[in-house]
Parts: structure tokens; sequence; C-alpha cells
């Protein structure tokens, strides 16, 4: 293998990674806080066709960016309406909330399937990408994927260092006990909730701005599932979420390139690989039943009734 | 526009008085037509084809006829009770326009022997079922010869939706057109196993652009690889419609469909009491496939040569399938003299001498 | 003066039957609101959708063959769901059923012998049980997510599902293309209703609905699927083997959605082709819910769920209304029926004064 194709497929490698990176993260800022939302699925869809459509209509891909984000966050608030405020089982409420936006973004999507519109251009950083392999891999990328970089950091960051991101995860841990100590439960499960479904958002305008700038029906194509499969993989760490979306991103294009090098391995067969990845690494991770207890955060699921 | 096109579609079509002036005289009541179609009308490719097909028809035979169609039909269980059901509320001719509709249509067909059904791409006929289906290999040999005088790297990506003959055809005319100009040429083949999907023709296309190919083809549905051939600065060739918008600087040409005349004489036929069972498939010379217009980037010798080979095809002077043609290992498939007929055309599933990989069975 | 949200002192039974209809009405009147911005008259747009459809016999029969697979899969999943076992994957068991019984049809289509129709569905029912098995084993012995496996399987058994269909189980007459050969009588599922195409699989669900019904509301084994569906570790200090009921629902719940997919088949398909299911395994998931993990409760719900697949055919070929409209009642329909579940546990008072009462509720978590 030339240095050359390392650099193109490891470059394609970030691109297909990135909208998993964003809904992944997203959702681990959510589950942080105890709050399991199985609807990453709808929220991105929303969020690429409106998304695509506000960009379409205006000509301005950051209004395109911003409204798909708004259009996830307000599909988190249905969400949060249900599972936070009704106390709804999250399970079902989330997968509603995946068949609810599939069909919806379907609905309002029939009249722009088809068209497209010229996508976010890749923006070469001056300098950096001018080392090899990885100025190309890391630094001629679109800004959207920049910003995914900048989002990994911060949030890392804010898990360590800051005291919100303490908050979060001690709500996680036990929101009986946050309230104990006076933590305000309720909105900082909303605000996790929310900056979920923004980031699902993001990454479904990703799709249908930059990645495939069209919209076509159902184009996530599972990536909200495996968003949500990466979270565990990565056991609820950031660094770690940034390369299992990267590996994921190999896993799915590896099988087209092997194509291209003439291996006669069946494309379906190699299609499986990146779920089959997935459920051995959940394997690996929960078989250690107290190792994975400390891993998740304790009160993932559980609705949090407040004491009056 | 888009509302427009709505209003045309459930309702009696009020366009022009488009003459056939026997004919209505002796019509009291309009030909009701229904289509089946695989995906959303405006999916760019497979069905807006068809749809344009069935606007034309509409066009030009006026008030002699009505249409229906019922889009993103899946082709399980579903398709049978659709067609079932277009059939009992009186159309008198229904167009299915995916393989997949093939064994429903003909028990449906069974069920209604008065209506006249007619299926895209299959193999089956019945009494009252026709198939039909356009020689898309006829617009790739062109494309082939293009390519040949385009490439740089001499590696040319292919994005495939399925293994069937009606593509691998295609794959082969591309490469013998590719060969005829430049032996050194060689045609990398990457399977997605759908016919529309738009990330991973996407990712598809990446991947072979990834590994040298400098111009991109595709025999699936969407607008995708065209999108990726613009971004990484590469040349495509669109598919089923004019794919140019989607990248303007990409997109050399393409092979296009074009159902509306197909869709216009059958039509007529019906009405004339003159429909027969029977299987409808042409090229160049029947117009059911075009050429999307050239991009400027093409030398003007190039284009010459191109429509030059278009008409030697149309009027049957040229044939595609005419040895010597090898097959993949250099083998002598097809001897020097013969033509492949149809029957051999039809069931293709071998690769000629310039495809890389093997093909999946 | 406020809305206070007081608990129960006890859960509402007669909310609990009613928050179904409620949600079917709140559904309606959306829909009937979504007809009007289609520029449609509401009335015609929900007669075309809801009533149309089953205007005459074969409309019945039509819903009684779109119902069967939905109503296998629910039932398969009430049970899963009512012992807290999260399983997502009826679509994937279903189309390993469609993919095994299928690979068993096409090997034996040329015997005549009457043994061969039950071993073809057995081997559907192997084929979702197996399938079924893996979350089953993963989730007892390596303590992994029901939710995350199932899912990623259903993955899987699609790719697998266009592997056989494009290559071993391909027809060999068939051009190349992706399907198998027309299975032949042999193999095929009988006619119930002469005209129609509805076939035995409905009858093998209303089978399904008889028996899980005694089996929950009269045996010991559906007494302790309650137990620790409400309360694991409740179930666990009266000794009940919770690793056996993973092993029961999942692999019962396999093996209907295995049934629906060989069901369809060999029903009314006639032949393996790529698109067995356009979601079956999805809508059950609402299905179940619905008809509130109550075995008629999923019968009256499966049929409503084929009922708006159908509706949103009838919208198109009548009304030209976008197809997407079926999908989009079905996530509204869930929706409002959670919404309204809030009312069985709960009630909303406007009085000044009154506290609520708190209860930790540990019982609907998801153990990772």
């Amino acid at each position: 293998m030339d240095i050359e194709l390392l650099t193109n497929i490891l470059f394609a490698m970030v691109r297909t990674g990135t909208p998993l990176l964003l809904v992944a993260l997203g959702e681990l800022v959510c589950e942080k806080s105890g709050v399991l939302n199985l609807g990453q699925e709808g929220m991105m869809l929303m969020g690429a066709v409106v998304g695509f459509i506000a960009a379409l209509t205006t000509g301005n891909l950051m209004l395109g960016v911003m409204m798909g984000i708004m259009a996830g966050m307000a599909m988190a608030c249905l969400f949060g309406v249900l599972a936070i405020q009704l106390r709804a089982n999250q399970v079902a409420t989330g997968l509603a909330l995946t068949i609810f936006g599939a069909g919806l973004s379907a609905y309002i999507g029939t009249d722009y399937v088809g068209q497209g519109l010229s996508g976010f251009q890749p923006f070469i950083v001056p300098l950096l990408s001018d080392i090899p392999v990885l100025g190309k891999v890391l630094f001629s990328q679109d800004a959207l994927v920049y910003l995914s970089f900048i989002i990994c950091i911060v949030l890392w960051l804010f898990f360590k260092f800051s005291r919100p991101g303490l908050m979060i995860k001690a709500i996680g841990e036990s929101p009986y006990s946050a309230t104990a100590v006076g933590l305000p439960v309720i909105p900082a499960r909303w605000i996790a909730l929310l900056f979920g479904g923004a980031m699902a958002g993001m990454g479904g305008a990703y799709l249908s701005l930059a990645y495939t700038p069209l919209w076509a029906e159902g184009m996530t194509a599972g990536r909200g599932w495996i968003g949500l499969a990466l979270v565990v993989f990565a056991s609820w760490k950031v660094e770690r979420v940034l390369l299992g979306a990267w590996l994921f991103g190999l896993a799915s294009i590896m099988h087209l390139v092997l194509q291209g090098m003439g291996a006669s391995i069946s494309s379906n067969l190699l299609a499986t690989l990146p779920y089959l990845a997935t459920i051995v690494v959940l394997v690996l991770l929960s078989s250690n039943q107290s190792r994975s207890r400390m891993l998740a955060p304790m009160s993932l699921g559980k609705p949090y009734h407040p004491a009056g | 526009m888009k509302s427009f096109i709505k209003k045309a579609i459930v309702s009696v079509a009020t366009a022009g008085l488009v003459a056939l002036s026997t004919l209505s005289a002796a019509v009291e009541k309009p030909l009701k037509i229904g289509f089946v179609y695989v995906g959303p009308v405006s999916d760019a490719g497979w069905t807006f084809g068809h749809d344009e097909g069935r606007l034309e028809m509409l066009e030009k035979l006026g008030n002699n006829v009505e249409t229906t169609y019922v889009e993103s039909v899946s082709e399980g269980a579903d398709a049978e009770r659709v067609i079932r059901k277009l059939a009992q509320q009186g159309h008198d001719l229904i167009f299915t326009t995916s393989f997949g509709y093939m064994n429903p249509t003909l028990k449906v067909a069974k069920q209604f022997p008065d209506v006249k059904f007619q299926h895209a791409t299959g193999y089956k006929r019945g009494k009252n079922v026709g198939t039909y289906s356009a020689r898309f290999y006829e617009g790739r040999y062109l494309t082939g010869v293009i390519a040949g005088h385009m490439t740089e790297s001499n590696v040319i990506g292919y994005v495939g939706s399925f293994p069937i003959p009606e593509v691998v055809q295609g794959i082969n005319a591309f490469t013998l057109g590719l060969r005829s100009v430049n032996p050194d040429a060689t045609v990398k083949v990457v399977w997605i196993n759908s016919w529309y999907d738009p990330a991973k023709e996407r990712e598809a296309a990446e991947s072979l652009i990834a590994q040298g190919a400098d111009i991109i083809n595709q025999h699936t549905d969407s607008p995708a690889p065209v999108q990726a051939a613009q971004d990484k600065g590469v040349y495509a060739f669109g598919y089923d419609t004019d794919m140019s918008s989607f990248g303007p600087d990409a997109h050399l040409t393409g092979s296009m469909v074009h159902w509306g005349g197909f869709y216009s004489d059958t039509a007529k036929a019906v009405l004339e009491k003159q429909w027969k069972a029977e299987d409808v498939w042409g090229g160049f010379a029947a117009g059911m496939v075009e050429m999307a217009p050239y991009n400027k980037a093409i030398p003007e010798d190039v284009v010459a040569q191109v429509e030059a080979l278009k008409q030697q095809i149309a009027d049957g002077t040229f044939a595609i399938f005419e040895g010597p043609i090898k097959a993949q290992d250099a083998s002598i498939k097809v001897s020097e003299g013969t033509k492949l007929n149809d029957g051999d055309i039809l069931s293709m599933n071998w690769y000629v001498e310039g495809v890389e990989g093997t093909l999946p069975n | 003066m406020r809305i206070a949200i007081e608990r129960r002192p006890y859960d509402s039974n007669l909310m609990k039957y009613l928050s179904p209809v409620l949600a079917i009405v709140l559904t309606l009147i959306s829909g009937g609101l979504i007809f009007m911005i289609q520029g449609q008259d509401p009335w015609a747009g929900l007669y075309t959708f809801f009533i149309l459809p089953v205007s005459d016999s074969y409309g019945w029969s039509e819903l009684g063959v779109k119902a069967a697979p939905v109503l296998l899969c629910a039932m398969g999943l009430s049970v899963c769901y009512r012992a807290n076992i999260w399983n997502i994957g009826a679509e994937g068991q279903l189309l390993m059923g469609a993919l095994i019984g299928s690979w068993a049809a096409l090997s034996w289509m040329d015997s005549s012998s009457s043994w061969v129709l039950p071993a073809v569905l057995a081997c559907g029912a192997i084929g979702g049980l197996l399938w079924a098995l893996i979350p089953a084993v993963l989730k007892n012995h390596f303590n992994t997510n029901e939710i995350l496996t199932s899912i990623m399987l259903n993955y899987i058994a699609l790719n697998l599902l266009l592997l056989a269909v494009h290559g071993p189980l391909k027809d060999p007459h068939g051009f190349n293309f992706p399907e198998s050969a027309l299975f032949t009588d042999a193999v095929t599922l009988p006619i119930i209703m002469e005209g129609t195409r509805l076939h035995l699989g409905l009858i093998l669900g209303l089978f399904a609905v008889a028996t899980l019904w005694v089996v929950m509301a009269r045996t010991f084994l559906g007494f302790q699927l309650k137990v620790i569906g409400l309360d694991a570790s409740a179930g666990h200090f009266a000794g009940y083997q919770q690793r056996r009921l993973v092993y029961f629902s999942l692999l019962l719940c396999g093996a209907l959605a295995g049934l629906a997919g060989i069901s369809e088949v060999t029903g009314p398909i006639g032949q393996l082709v790529p698109s067995v299911s356009p979601g079956y395994g999805y809508a059950a998931i609402i299905v179940a819910f619905l008809g509130r993990l109550h075995p008629v409760g999923i019968l009256l719900a499966s049929l409503l769920m084929a009922l708006v697949y159908m509706g949103g055919e009838m919208g198109q070929i009548d009304l030209g209304l976008p197809l997407a409209l079926g999908s989009l009642f079905q996530g509204m329909l869930l929706f409002y029926l959670l919404a309204c579940d809030f009312l069985i546990s709960y009630r909303l008072r406007i009085q000044p004064s009154v506290k609520p009462m708190a209860f930790p509720d540990t019982s609907t978590g998801v153990s990772q």
C-alpha cells in the first residue's frame, strides 16, 4: 500500500467518521446525566432534512447547520417532555422519537428529494496541512470536521476539570443523592438532553450539507444507532468516542476499498463488520460485571421522580 | 413547480389539444393508466426518469389518457396489493417499473385478463403482460470512448449496484469503448448492493478515487458519485437523467433513459386496440437511450467521434458486442466475425478484458 | 392556583385502557389537521386513510395479511417487555426466519410429502430462535445490554439475507437477479379464504394470542415474568431463575418473529426477495406498547397498524398524499400513548397547596 493511498483512505475515514462522532458525543453527554435517548436516528434525520431545506432556500450553509441543530433540539424537547417531565419509559420514548423522526422528515422532505446544492468545501489550514499524511488527513477537511475536533477537546476538558461537568456526572450516578446536596437534577438533564439533540441535528446536517449534499429519505441509514453503540464502545469516555468513530468510519469504507483492490470477499459479509465489531466490543466491555457497572452512569435510563 | 406536478398526478390531464383527432373522436372515456414506482418520483434517477416519461405521454396524448402513480412501493408483499388495487379501480394499462414487481405483476395479470400490463426490465411475459427495457449499454459504450480520451491515470472507477446482466452489460460495453481508444486503461468495479443509497455511493466513489481512479462511472441512481467527483476534482458520468447540475465541472455526459416515447406509443396501441404482449428492448434507434449534454472539457474531435459512433449504433452498422472480444483472462470469448445475440447479452455473466476484480456470483 | 402533578395511590385501571383510545383519538385529530395543511378535506382524508382500505371484503382480507407478521412479532416482544427485556431485534429475527425457512423450502420444495410445509415453518421459527439466542446468551453470561446487541443483529441479519439472495439461494434460472426461485405449492402456505391472499400465518398469530393469554394470566411462568418485569431484585429474592426467564422470553420472541418471516415468504410473497419486511419488526414495538402488552390489545393494535400502512397506500392512490404520512401517524400514535400513560400513575389537579407524594421508581431502568 503506497503512502498516497493510505493518506486518501485515512482522509475518507475522518470524513465518514464525523457524523458518527457528532451524534455519539451528544449522546455521551446525555447519558452521563442519566438519560438514555434512543431517538438519535430520528433527531439526525430531522437535522438533515431541516438543515438541507434551510440551506437550499437561503443559500447559506451555516444557516442550514444552525437550523439542523435547532431541529435536533426541537426533537429532543419532545423527548424531554415525555421522558423527563412526564416520566415516561425512556426506551419507548426514544423509539417513538426515531419512528416519528423518520416519518416526519420523509414527509417534510418530499419536495426536496433529488435537489442538489453545493455543500461545504474543504478549508485547507495553512502550514498544518503541509505536514505529510496528517496534514491531508486532519487539516484539509471542511469546517464541520474541524468543529467536531473542537467539540471533542472542549467536552474532554469539561468532564475532566469543570464543576458543571462533575455535576452532570454526579447526577447521572445518583439523581437522589445529587438532589440531597442541592444539585438541580431536572434542569441539568434538560440541558444535557438538548445538547444531545443539537449534536444529533448537526450530525444529520453534516450528512445533508457536507457528506452527500442532498436529501434522501432515511439517509442516516442507521448512523444514529451506531452512535449509540459508540458511546458504550467508548465506555463513556470522550477520547475513546473520537477513536471509535474513526474506527467505524474506517470499517465502513474499508469494505469498498478492498473491493476496488480486487478482494473477492462478499461485499455483504464485509458490510456486517462494523456491527460485528460493536457486538464484540460490547461483550468485552460488559463481561466484567463490576467494571461495567463502574463505567456506565448508574441511573441511566431510569426516570427521576423529584420529591415534593 | 412541484405542486404543479402534484396536481397533475392523480387527476385528469388537461394538457393541450395535441392532435390525435382521429383518436379522440373514437374514444369516449380516457384510457386510465397506472404507474407503480419503486422510489420517490423526485429521486433524480430511475423513478424520476419514468415520471418524466409519464408526463411526456400526458402531454402528447392529452385528454385521451389519465394517469395515477404510486411511489416508493416496496418490492415485497405490498407490491401485489398495490398493483391489484390499480387494476381493480379500472386502470386499463399498468406500468410496473422495477424488476422486483415481476412476479406480483404476473399474479395480478392472471386475475385481470382484460387489463394490460407492462413490466420494466423483467424476463417473464404473459398473455397480457409485456416487458420493456432500454439498451443502456449502447450509451455506456460511448461514455467508455470518452473516458479513454480523457483519463490520465488510466484507471476508471465504476460504482455498481447489483451484479445482474443489465449492469454487467454496461460495465463490459464501457470497457470495450474505453479500450478501443486506450488499450492500457482498466476499470475498477465496486458493488454497493443497492440502487439508491447516496452515502454508500459517495463512499464507493471516494474509495475508487483514493485508489487512483480519475473518472467515475456509475450504475446506481443517485447523483452522489457525481458530487464526489466534483469535490475531488475528477470527472464523472451520470446515469438515468442529466446530472450535470450536481457537478458542473465533473459531469462529462451520461447515458440517459427516455421512456416518454415508449409510453406514448404503448398507450396509443392500447387505444387503437393494437396492443400485444411483447418484449421491447430499445436503444439509440428507438430513442429510448440518449446522451446527456457533453461537457465543454471534451475536445471537439472526441465529441464528433462519439456522435458518429452513436449514428452507426443507431443504424446498425456498428455492433458493440462483436468479436473479437477477450474475456478477463485474455481468452477469446467472442470470435472474430460473430456478434452476440440478444439472448447472450441478456444473460451476460462474465467480464471482458480490462475489468479488474472478479464478478460476484 | 396551579396545576399540580399528583401520584395516584394506585395505578388507575380505567386510564390503563382509556389511554390507548385517547391516543388514537388524538392521532386522528392531528391527522385531520395534517390533511387540512395538505389542502385536503380532513373528513375525506380520514375516510380514505382509515375506512376506504377496509370498505370491501378483499380489503379486510388484506388487513389480515398485513397484520399477521406484525401480530406475531408483537406477541413475542410483549413477553420480553413484560420481563423488562428490551429486545429491539424482532426485525432481524424475522429476517433470519425468512432466510433459514427459505433455504429449507428451496431444498425440499420438490418433495410431495405433507410434512414439508410444517418442517419449513419449523425451520423458520428455529432461524429466528437461534438469532435471538445470541442476545440472550450475551445478556445472561456476558452481562451485555440486549438493546444494542439486538439492534446490531438486525443489520447483520439483513446483510446475511442479501448475501444469500445474491448468492446461494438465487434462482439458478433467474439471470443473476437477486431473488430465489418461486416456491412450489408444497411449500406455500394454504389460503384460508378463497379468492384472497389471507393465509395460515394469521391463524398462527391468533393461536399465539390465545396461548400467550393463557400462559401470562394462568401459569406460574407468566407470574414469574411479570414479577421480574416489575422488580428484578424482588424476583431474585423469590428465587426465580432470572437467566431462565431471559432465555424463555427472548427465544420465544425469536421463534414467533421467525415464524412471521417464513410466513411472509411462503405466503404473500411466494419466494425469497431482498425486501421481505418493510420494518414489521419495528412496527411491532409500537403495537406491543399500544396493545398494553396484553394479547387481545396487541391483536387490535396490530390490525390498527396494518390499517395505517394500507391507508398510506390508499391516500397515495386516491388523494396523491405523500407516502410518509403513514409512518408519521405511527410515530404520533406512540407519542400520544406515552403521554397519556402518564395519567395511569399520576393525575393532574388544579389545586393550590397539596404537595405530591414522591416514590423513587427503579422499575423501568435499563441495566447496562
